[in-house]
């Protein structure tokens, strides 16, 4: 009895320590991705999948109708420059995070709408997780539905990935683990109950059920932090725009799903 | 505050057909139990009531409490019977109430 429990728990410490070593994590090859919607459950994806039934649709009619309203000094709303969204809009938010060359660096939607916002319409920048921002987001985003993630990746925009690899293979918080050690390693084995996703954020801005409302990528980001025990970066931060840009860099090719419901 | 809603009827039907009709609307739903960053009680914020008729007779009511989702999602079902309008009212604990309509057409 008590040499089988024995080697119980000593094949049980060699698997948590093989699993705990595992500091370089494997990319997942491209064939194998899958959506973060194979992982929910089937009343959830049901529910994503039909625009009467999906929360986030709400969002994206605010979202609508703001693309309509003139603001800031300007008087100018986004229609009266961008036109009708469903062409002008179809496909852009599919190419966010972007590298800027005014900037010198990538920018998110959220940060691409504020920069249209202050340099176009003369209008205050709208703080981040704002419902106004979130939902301007989800209807650009909405209207690359369907369409493949196609971040560009090239000679200026490739440090910023290689930076976001960086954050997302090194360990933090007083866990100590890498976003790749779930994501990469263990992706689809459970996590207190949960299937573990490959964290392909096809669907942002997302209805969350936790939290009753739509939130954006970097609010998923930092929850996750959060998670971890790390000390989450601030909204906007370069470190959080970077995580993304390598999170649909890694996602490219796949279907943009915006608005989708995650448990 | 009630939000924007989102309501589906089929725009079209034969007579004596069983319709699904869906109905959602935009609303926190704050139950009042919960304790907002600086320590005090969020004071509760719900939808009380929700009423659906058809060409002004009632085919479905519910009364909602603090348990509800935020921006509650309802789906029901009724027999086609006449052409007209479906209309849908939400009424919040203040009294203030929303209406949306939708058209449908009975062959």
């Amino acid at each position: 009895m008590r040499t089988a429990a024995f080697i119980g728990i000593a094949a049980f410490l060699t698997t948590l320590a093989a699993t705990l070593s595992a500091t370089v994590a494997a990319e997942i090859p491209l064939d194998q991705r899958r959506p973060d919607t194979d992982f929910i459950g089937a009343d959830t994806r049901a529910m994503q999948n039909d625009d009467t039934a999906n929360p986030g649709m709400l969002v994206v009619l605010d979202g609508e109708a703001l693309w309509q309203e003139k603001t800031g000094g300007s008087g100018k709303s986004c229609a009266d420059c961008h036109g009708d969204a469903a062409t002008s809009m179809k496909g852009v938010a599919a190419r966010y995070p972007a590298f800027m060359p005014e900037l010198s660096r990538p920018v998110d939607l959220e940060q691409r709408i504020n920069m249209s916002r202050v340099a176009d319409q003369k209008s205050a920048a709208l703080p981040f997780e704002s419902k106004d921002l979130l939902a301007l987001t989800a209807y650009i985003a909405n209207q690359s539905r369907g369409m493949p993630v196609a971040v560009v990746e090239n000679a200026q925009s490739k440090p910023f990935i290689e930076a976001g690899r960086e954050i997302f293979e090194r360990r933090q918080g007083q866990l100590n683990i890498a976003c790749a050690q779930c994501h990469d390693d263990n992706w689809g084995k459970q996590l207190a109950g949960n299937p573990v996703p490959q964290a392909m954020p096809t669907g942002y801005p997302i209805y969350r059920l936790e939290w009753q409302e739509v939130g954006s990528l970097q609010r998923r980001m930092r929850d996750c932090m959060t998670a971890m025990r790390a000390e989450p970066y601030a909204y906007g931060a370069p470190e959080l725009v970077d995580l993304e840009f390598f999170l649909l860099w890694r996602a490219r090719g796949m279907k943009v799903e915006a608005p989708a419901v995650r448990p | 505050m009630i939000g924007r809603a989102l309501v589906h009827v089929p725009p079209t039907a034969k007579r004596g057909e069983v319709i699904e009709i869906k109905a959602m609307v935009a609303h926190v739903m704050e139950t009042g139990y919960r304790i907002g960053v600086t320590g005090k009680p969020i004071p509760r914020d719900i939808i009380t009531q929700f009423v659906c008729t058809y060409n002004g007779e009632v085919v479905f009511r519910a009364e909602f409490f603090p348990a509800v989702a935020a921006n509650p999602f309802l789906s029901f079902f009724t027999v086609a019977t006449d052409s007209g309008t479906i209309a849908f009212s939400w009424t919040d604990q203040n009294g203030t109430t929303k209406v949306q309509t939708a058209a449908i057409t009975v062959a």
